[in-house]
């Protein structure tokens, strides 16, 4: 079984990647810039995270949601994350990171920020 | 409680990360440390291991990283040897400086120093660098 497992869905004009994994150094962090990079390249740069699944981040994980946040926003698309399990939002918090990311608990109220 | 000392020798690849982390995750199991401190052992020792096989040993699968875990009544200490030539960590820039939250890189040694409570580093002089992470009980 992978790493990361990553599933995609449209939900309007928002594209929605459920993640399950570990996102760490290696095979997760990989998955998560190379579906980045894929949705970049076609032309979808409103994307919603959706991290209820992860149950593990490293700082190499966290090197890359920033990585991803910066490619978005220079390509004039919006990140956006969503379900953050308790470790993760105490991992963005000491590093600062949550004042970077737009952040939700509800879908429905992620999607519509969007608008 | 006894004194219980393991070591480990592995390679300088990237899926050594996971391997230490497993390795020292049961070793914690057996010592009995709290589900928070052992959270933030295994975040150190992923982070020290990363750095042992990136910036220390450069990927030469040449070279080891070496582990030693004890676990004494009072607290639980790892040390992570690796032989690269060795850094100063008082020059890694704070993550959390305004102009460096939006790096990609440059958190691991933070993330030490954050979840253990004594974290040093010893650069050899005949060659390596050995990071010692202490968690207390």
């Amino acid at each position: 079984m992978a790493e990361l497992n990553i599933n995609e869905r449209q939900a309007g004009d928002v594209t929605v990647l459920d993640m399950s994994g570990k996102i760490t150094i290696g095979e997760g962090s990989v998955a998560l810039r190379t579906a980045i990079r894929r949705l970049l390249e076609e032309g979808k740069k409103r994307i919603l995270l959706n991290l209820a699944g992860v149950s593990y981040i490293d700082s190499s994980g966290i090197g890359e949601l920033v990585s991803s946040f910066t490619a978005i926003t220079n390509a004039g698309g919006q990140l956006k994350l969503l379900n953050l399990t308790q470790k993760l939002q105490d991992l963005l918090t000491i590093t600062k990171l949550l004042t970077v990311f737009d952040v939700y608990e509800s879908e429905a109220e992620a999607l519509n920020s969007f608008k | 409680m006894t004194v219980e000392t393991t070591e480990l020798s592995l390679p300088s690849r990237i899926d050594t990360v996971a391997t230490a982390a497993a390795a020292v995750a049961e070793f914690v199991g057996r010592s009995g440390m709290s589900e928070e401190a052992a959270f933030g052992i295994d975040m150190a020792v992923r982070e020290a291991v990363t750095n042992a096989v990136l910036h220390g040993n450069r990927q030469d699968e040449e070279k080891t990283v070496d582990l030693t875990l004890k676990s004494s009544p009072d607290a639980l200490e790892i040390s992570v040897h690796d032989q690269g030539p060795g850094f100063n960590p008082e020059e890694v820039p704070d993550p959390t400086a305004q102009e460096n939250i939006l790096k990609t890189s440059g958190r691991g040694i933070f993330f030490m120093r954050t979840f253990m409570d004594e974290v040093n580093w010893l650069i050899r002089p005949s060659g390596g660098t050995t990071v010692r992470m202490v968690k207390r009980r």
